[in-house]
């Protein structure tokens, strides 16, 4: 046994990162906020997408004869990672999940989203793809949505669900499900990390009564149950990327959302009023880790699947 | 990222399954919990058997995964639990091997292993507790002795030890960290008064431990004079590492034994509960794929001791198993089912409240990881 990132790993991790940094850094995230200001809906980065696609991104999971990366899902799950960390903005999973299939997801040409869930569709107007619903634009909703950068429509059509997916192994679109919840769990747990530091970060800097706050314990300890939860979540995700069995990712998606939004709470609280101006960045964690909350796979769902789990475990 | 056994693991956990399937079954049955020295004898004897067949030094030598798959397969297998040798194994044993002289190893670490000689752990006081290094149980030199006075508490498996690793103060002048003097006192010495404290459970799990001019050989000192803090802090590292594989894999199977038991008496009908039992499996197996990373990484680092990530793992996991006795009660529902000692689960679940206390509180390990990992201010 060796659970930790090989050297491999760390390498791909700190690329990525850099990678991110260049091209996704905070005055990028402020502004494709700020252009929400005038257009109501924010726009797909499209330069930025085929970056992406060029970066392996997308094809990171292909093997190399067919144009990919040739990695598995531990690496994925890295990616996504440092994706949730920056927020990256865009159906990144569905693209990912779609690549070797739909023409030019792979390169970042095309750009697929999926109705795979809770009836609502990320990014349904600037994609030229929509898996799982035939029907377009057509019959949908547009959700004025709670994340600046996460653009929401809903639909009709009633979503796959998880735990039925998982309890029939030869359902087509078990793999796209699992893999929804995996990657997503990733994402939360960069976002999770992120917010980590952050709160930390503040309450070392942020003085009050002649001292920074963090030397006040009420705010120390609820920097310290965020990087507890970060750590649990970690462990559980990186373990999911490597077995994929179905009630790890369960665990991995209800620890990293629960990392994520209680995480960046938390966060929140640490910035005082800070925390609850437009200004600031928590708010933005905070309203990505809700969305990706709600994608499929969510609590009720992880709880009853892995409830399931323990006769099967116990028999 | 790799969950799965090295040839060598493999190796070790199939010779270790083989050996638990021919040697459990005749094992004699475990004495009642209030038989102090017939628990003795039987945890005794565990280790002694453990010796005979090679596994004796296990917690020590091996690499933490091997140890790691030694304490999993133990539990699955349903062996006895290290008990009163877990001072000896698992605190002052890993001390001595660290710190001690090659004689001082030679005359305290075959005794442990060999499952012969018992050690408690007098460091707590009763104005000593999470504020360790104000332990004011002092030690005056006189020519080759020390001359101990004060008074322990909380001191697990006092009545039955043979040994006691004690905190002292040697400089009462010095600042408090720096007066502290770690030394191996015997507990038969003339001048040691145990007195059982009864705990929650009723149960006698510690004592009081009165020091009335005790004369310990300065011989018995580990490390110099005075630096019996950096010693102690080898010792709880100790204690936060690999300490609870064990018991994680045991949480799992009661976790499974209340989901059956649930469906059997209807309560699995309730999605409230239901759900809590699904939580806990997340939780459980998250913090079983914790101890696998911090023992991945202690692996990788060589030294084999734990870092802060025993911190981060003892805060998580003294909750949750908290959380799964309250669910327990959940399980046996009303009908006084859980208010009834005899029911099982209701002594796990007041049992279960130590462990936000024992071995440094929750809030002490928050400000440990606030202060050690996220680099904030030193608290007050
Ligand atoms: C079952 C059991 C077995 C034990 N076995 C042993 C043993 O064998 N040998 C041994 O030496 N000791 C043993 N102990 C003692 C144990 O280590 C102490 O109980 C523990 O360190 C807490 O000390 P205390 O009881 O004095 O509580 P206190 O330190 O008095 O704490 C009281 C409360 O104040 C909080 N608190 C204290 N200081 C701070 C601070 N700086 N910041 C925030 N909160 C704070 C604590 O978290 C706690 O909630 C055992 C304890 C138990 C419960």
């Amino acid at each position: 046994m060796r659970f930790q990132l090989t050297e491999e790993q760390r390498a791909l991790r700190a690329g990525v990162r850099e990678l991110l940094a260049a091209r996704f850094g905070r005055e990028r995230l402020r502004a494709a906020m700020e252009a929400d200001g005038v257009r109501a809906v924010p726009e797909l980065d499209r330069g930025l997408w085929r970056e992406l696609g060029s970066a392996g991104f997308f094809s990171l999971r292909l093997p190399e004869d067919e144009g990919g990366v040739g990695l598995g899902l531990p690496e994925a799950v890295l990616v996504f990672e440092e994706a949730g960390r920056v927020l990256l903005p865009g159906p990144l999973i569905a693209t990912h999940l779609a690549a070797g299939e739909i023409p030019g997801a792979a390169t970042g040409e095309t750009v697929v989203t999926a109705a795979d869930g809770g009836g609502v569709v990320e990014w349904l107007e600037a994609a030229d793809v929509v898996r799982g619903y035939a029907g377009g634009t057509a019959g949908t909703v547009a959700v004025r949505s709670v994340d600046p950068l996460t653009p929401l429509h809903r639909v009709a059509e009633a979503p796959a669900r998880l735990h039925q997916v998982a309890a029939d192994p030869d359902s087509g679109d078990r793999t796209d499900v699992l893999l929804t919840s995996l990657l997503t769990a990733a994402e939360q747990l960069g976002t999770a990390a992120r917010v980590c530091e952050l709160a930390a970060q503040h309450a070392r800097t942020r003085e009050q009564f002649g001292r920074p706050v963090g030397a006040f314990q009420a705010v120390q300890h609820l920097c310290a149950g965020i990087l507890v939860r970060v750590e649990v979540a970690r462990a559980a995700v990186y373990a999911a990327a490597v077995t994929v069995d179905a009630a790890d990712i369960a665990a991995a998606r209800l620890l990293a959302d629960e990392a994520a939004v209680r995480g960046a709470r938390d966060c929140l609280q640490v910035h005082g009023g800070m925390g609850f101006t437009w200004e600031a960045d928590v708010h933005l964690y905070l309203k990505r880790a809700w969305v990706r909350a709600r994608r499929p796979g969510a609590v009720t769902e992880c709880e009853e699947m892995l409830a399931a789990a323990l006769l099967v475990e116990a028999r | 990222m790799d969950l799965t056994d090295t040839p060598q693991e493999a190796e070790f956990r199939a010779g270790l399954r083989e050996w638990l399937a021919k040697t459990l079954p005749s094992l004699p049955a475990a004495p009642s919990p209030d038989d102090w020295p017939g628990r003795r004898a039987y945890d005794l004897g565990w280790q002694r058997t453990l010796y005979d067949a090679g596994y004796g030094e296990v917690h020590w030598g091996a690499d933490p995964a091997v140890r790691m798959i030694f304490l999993e397969e133990t539990e699955k297998a349903g062996a006895p639990y290290v008990g009163a040798n877990f001072v000896g194994l698992l605190h002052a044993g890993p001390t001595v091997a660290a710190e001690g002289t090659e004689e001082q190893q030679a005359r305290w670490l075959p005794p442990v292993l060999r499952g012969e000689e018992v050690w408690c752990q007098g460091f707590s006081e009763p104005d000593a507790g999470s504020d360790l290094a104000a332990l004011r149980t002092r030690a005056r030199r006189d020519g080759d002795e020390y001359v101990v006075s004060g008074s322990k508490i909380w001191t697990s498996h006092a009545e039955v030890a043979d040994w006691c690793e004690l905190l002292v103060r040697t400089d009462p002048d010095a600042p408090k960290h720096r007066g502290i003097t770690w030394l191996a006192m015997p507990m038969d010495a003339p001048g040691v008064t145990v007195r059982p404290l009864r705990t929650l459970a009723g149960s006698n799990e510690f004592a009081e431990v009165f020091l009335d001019e005790v004369r310990v050989p300065v011989a018995n000192r580990v490390g110099a004079e005075n630096d019996g803090w950096r010693v102690t802090m080898v010792t709880l590292s100790f204690e936060r590492g690999t300490a609870f594989v064990g018991e994680v894999v045991a949480c799992r199977r009661v976790l499974g034994e209340l989901a059956l038991a649930a469906r059997e008496n209807g309560r699995w009908d309730d999605p409230v509960l239901r759900r809590r039992l699904g939580r806990l499996n997340a939780e459980f197996r998250a913090l079983w794929r914790l101890t696998q990373w911090n023992v991945s990484e202690a692996s990788g680092r060589g030294d084999g001791v734990p870092g802060v990530g025993g911190s981060v793992f003892k805060l998580r996991y003294s909750h949750a198993r908290q959380e799964l006795y309250e669910a327990a009660a959940e399980v046996l529902g009303d009908g006084g089912a859980a208010l009834d000692l005899q029911q099982p689960w209701v002594l796990d679940r007041l049992s279960s409240l130590s462990y936000t206390i024992a071995a440094g509180t929750s809030q002490i390990q928050h400000s440990i990881v606030a202060e050690r990992v996220l680099g904030l201010p030193k608290g007050r």
